[in-house]
Order: structure tokens, then sequence, then C-alpha cells
């Protein structure tokens, strides 16, 4: 069955929007990540231009990750103070993030630094995450507890002053490393165009030691609230958020996202994140062979945007 | 947009600088539809141009000497080409060319290949075909000027092609009889909406002897059309309503699914 979108000005079908929107919604649901880093590319994929896909994915992270908060408040799994702060520095983030987008693209230079940060970020991140839980998934199979949270190794980052206690997350840091991971997703996500989930988690795992429970639901309400205010950004300055195609990501989505968060409480924690690795790693792969595979187009088509 | 009168508009200027032969021929053309909705189930769409030729001493056209060229112009607009060169290993938008005012749409239809229909000269005089229609570039801060225009003018043709957006169809003209003639115009799902220019062209052993003008609109309209122009329009709103939604979606969903 297909269906016309009205902004982004071409046909599509219905059920394989659902269940795109089914099946990132899933692992969106399952990991606390937005998913834009998977999204994204699959709308472009179909045809859809890069620009209205970045900005309809936005409003499609902000209703699965709604809907996942929503069931994290509930098991009472989000830290609330810990996210407040994070999205102080987020904003901040996103700022510097448009001014730099803004720049580039003056300069054309935009479409190049995307494609590395994302090789770069998503190689980096996805390689330590599988490095780190097949070591923490070793270990336990040896017998040896799993110790996340080791007490006794305090990094640099415990030294910095300002000390808070973050006490659903049982973790006592300083407000700097949490004000600038804050600024580092909102920076990022504003060039990249994701809600920046999947560098969230890990950051908070292994620089904060948030435990892998608190950190997925404090996570969604960071890329909830950033994810609907692009949206409102989006669409007021480039008038390209699709709405039409938007309902039905949003559906699909959120209904993937509750039996997401649902399988990803049954798996353990080093499981999960071996999973998620590697998942981000596979997206990072792909974006590094399309940088460097010759291409079968040399060519492309862009319509010069007016102004 | 629509003016009974394109239905019937003559084509008395349009005779080109070559003697027309004694007898003045006229065109007649009219569209199955002059405008095109696109709706939420739109999905491509077709229409058929009729003509007939008529001559004004009142004599019977002559069998077989007639060709006609049916040319659409979809919507101007700017387009960027860009070309990918592999810099310290990785493939990246090297070079580009700017094409200005390029038609969204293009199609030419004939009911003979163009090259049996006139010569060469005659075709690039009148920009008729895709080899021929004019594509005016310009550089756009590129590094080196090193690939001649050609290639991307080559490049850009092949990918409107491909999106089903260009298109040359030297079968697209049926004659039903010597002076009565129908051509398809296919528009597939991209096209862009806009008003469409369209030119048919009466070729008589060669020579360029009429040519008329009619005009073709693609339009929203209906929930396609409030969703594009509240965008459009209202875009703090539109995105405010967006969000909202998102937000009511999300917290319907763990409603709905909720099990404890």
């Amino acid at each position: 069955m297909q269906i016309y979108l009205p902004i982004a000005d071409l046909p599509v079908n219905i059920f394989l929007i659902l269940g795109m929107g089914l099946a990132v919604g899933f692992i969106s649901g399952m990991f606390g990540i937005g998913g834009g880093f998977l999204m994204t590319p699959l709308l472009i994929f179909l045809g859809v231009s890069p620009a209205v896909a970045v900005a309809t994915v936005s409003s499609h992270i902000a209703a699965s990750s709604c809907s996942g908060a929503i069931s994290y408040w509930r098991r009472r799994t989000i830290d609330v103070p810990l996210a407040g702060l994070l999205l102080a520095g987020g904003i901040a983030g996103t700022a510097s993030g448009v001014w730099l987008f803004t720049t580039l693209r003056s300069i054309g230079q935009l479409d190049i630094t995307i494609g590395l940060s994302y090789v770069l970020l998503l190689g980096i991140v996805g390689g330590l995450m599988v490095i780190e839980s097949v070591r923490a998934i070793m270990r336990a199979r040896r017998g040896k507890p799993i110790e996340l949270r080791r007490p006794g190794s305090h990094t640099w980052i415990h030294g910095l002053p300002f000390k808070l206690r973050f006490k659903r997350s049982g973790i006592y840091v300083s407000a700097v490393p949490v004000l600038g991971i804050g600024y580092i997703i909102g920076f990022v996500g504003a060039v990249m165009g994701i809600g920046g989930g999947f560098l969230l988690v890990p950051m908070l795992i292994y620089i904060l030691r948030v435990p892998t429970q608190t950190v997925i639901g404090t996570s969604m309400v960071l890329t909830l609230v950033t994810m609907a205010s692009a949206t409102v950004m989006h669409a007021a300055t480039n008038h390209l958020v699709d709405a039409v195609l938007a309902m039905f990501l949003m559906v699909g989505g959120v209904v993937g996202a509750q039996f997401g968060a649902r399988a990803g409480q049954r798996i353990s924690g080093e499981r999960l994140r071996l999973l998620l690795g590697l998942l981000v790693l596979a997206v990072g792969i792909r974006f590094g062979l399309d940088l460097t595979l010759p291409p079968e187009n040399l060519f492309t088509l862009r319509p010069l945007e007016a102004g | 947009m629509i003016r009974p009168a394109c239905l019937i508009l003559l084509a008395a200027g349009g005779i080109t600088g070559a003697a027309p032969p004694a007898a003045a021929e006229r065109l007649v053309t009219s569209l199955s539809e002059h405008r095109v909705m696109v709706t939420s189930s739109f999905n491509g769409s077709e229409v058929v141009l009729f003509g007939g030729i008529e001559r004004d001493t009142g004599a019977l056209p002559l069998r077989g000497n007639y060709d006609i060229a049916v040319t659409v112009i979809g919507p101007r607009q700017t387009v960027v080409t860009f070309r990918k060169e592999r810099v310290l290993g990785i493939w990246l938008n090297y070079e580009s060319r700017v094409f200005d005012n390029a038609p969204s749409y293009l199609a030419v239809l004939t009911n003979r290949p163009l090259e049996a229909i006139t010569n060469a000269d005659t075709l690039r005089r009148l920009q008729l075909g895709l080899d021929n229609i004019a594509l005016p570039q310009r550089l756009d801060h590129a590094p080196a000027d090193d690939l001649p225009g050609e290639t991307f003018r080559k490049a850009f043709l092949t990918l409107k092609d491909e999106h089903g957006l260009y298109r040359q169809e030297s079968n697209g003209v049926t004659f039903l009889t010597p002076a009565l003639f129908r051509a398809s115009i296919a528009l597939p799902a991209e096209v862009p909406t806009g008003t469409y220019e369209i030119e048919v062209k009466l070729f008589m052993d060669g020579m360029l002897i009429a040519r008329t003008p009619s005009a073709l609109e693609i339009y929203k309209a209906g929930f396609e059309q409030f969703v594009s122009s509240s965008a459009q329009n209202h875009g703090v709103l539109y995105g405010l309503a967006a969000a909202l939604m998102a937000i009511l979606t999300g917290w319907f969903a763990s409603v709905v699914f909720r099990r404890d």
C-alpha cells in the first residue's frame, strides 16, 4: 500500500515504513538509544532527501524515547538530577554544534565531516564496547564476579571538584564531567543529526560509572528533550519535518520500543553492551566502506536550496 | 492557468525563418487533464495529449509527410552535480557544477527518431531532444577545472533519466489518422509540483512549419496540501504539533502496553 509523503515528495510503502519503525524502535528500547544513526541512513536509502530524513527522524526518536522513558519511569530507573545536569550541558553543546554545522555548510565541507565523524565515532565507540564487554563476559565465564564499578579504581575524573551525589544511580561525582558529557552529546547531535544515545550510554557507564540499569532510562529522558526541541527547531527553520512519514515511523517505533525495553531487561548488562557495540561497529564499518570503496556512481545530484 | 484558449491556440508565430511551404498548417491540441492532483494515493500519472493538423487551403494533408515532436518542460530548478574523487583513500565530493534553471522534468516525445525528422543543425537550433537541450552550468568553488563540462552534462542526464524525470521516446507520438495524433506524457511519482510547459512542434520534410504551446499544472491537494502549506507557513506551530504528536504517541503506547 503506497502513500505519498507531502514534504519528502515521494510515495512510499506504508508497511515498509511501519516495519522500519518497528525494527529501529525495538533496538532503541533495548539499548536506550534513539536509533537515529540507523534510521537516518535507512530513509536516505529509500530516496528521502538527507535533510528531510534528519529532520523527520528527530520526531521519530522523540516518540520512541518518550514511550521508553515512561516505562523506565515506572520501574524507577531514571536518575532525574543526573538527566537535568546532562541536559544543561547538552543545550550549550547544541548551540555550538548548530554554529559549526552552519559554518561547515557554508564552506561546502559538511558531507565529508559527517561521514568521517560517523566512521570515527562509531568505529571507536563500537570497538571499545565490544572489547570491554567481551572481557567482562570472559571474566564471568571464569567464575570471577562481574564488577563493573570497581570502587578502588578511581580515575582523575573522580578527583574533580564540585562533587554531587546522585542517589538513584548511587554515584558521587563532580558536576564538571557530567556537564562536559552533556555538552559533547549536544554538540555531536547537532552536527551529525543524531540523538547521541549510543555515545551517551557508554560515556555514562565508563566515565561516570553509572550502573547499566539507570543508564538507559536517564539517557532516554535526555534524548526525548533534545529530539523534541530539535523537531521544533527543524520545522521552524527549514520546514523539512514530514509529519506523515514521522507518524508512520512513530507508530512502528513506539510499539517496537516497548518490546525492546522488555527484551533488554532480560539480557545481562555485558551481553547488552556487546550487542550494542557490535551494532555500532557494523554501522561504522558500513560508513567506512562507503567512504573508501569506489562508488557505483561517481556523480550525485542535489537541488540547490533557496537562500 | 486553465484558459480554454489553451486548447485551440494557433501557432501563427511559430513559423521559423526557413521558408515555409505555401500552405500554412495549423496545430490544434488538447490535454486529457490540465491539472494533475497529487493526493496521498498519488503514484505517478499519465496525461494524454491529442492533436490535429489543419490546412488553411482546405486540401487534405499529404500522407506520411508530417512529423510531431512534443516537449514537456517541468518547473526549473537549480541543481548541483557533484563528482566524487579519491583523496587520501577517501571518496569525497571533489568537483561540482551548478546547473542553473535546469528543467526538473523533461519529456521529448516524437513519432519517429529525432534524427529522422530533421537534420542535426535544426535540432540544435530548436534545442530539441536530450542531446540538444541547453543546460547552462557554472563552476561552484571547484578546486580544479580539469574535467570538461560535457562529463557533468552526461552524468546529469543519466541521473535524471534513471529517475524517469528525463525521457526521450521516439515512439511517444502515435498518428491515429494522417492528420490526428496522440501522445501520452508519463509523469513518475517523483515529479515536482508546479507548471509544466508543453510545446508541440509540427515538421514537414524536415522543416518546422508550426508550433503550439500548452500548459499542465501539477499541484498538491487535500491533506497533502494542508500538511505542506502549514509546514511552509506556520513552521513553529507545525513543529510544536509534530513534537506533541511524538510525545502523545509515546505516552499512548506505554499506556496500551502497560502490564503492571
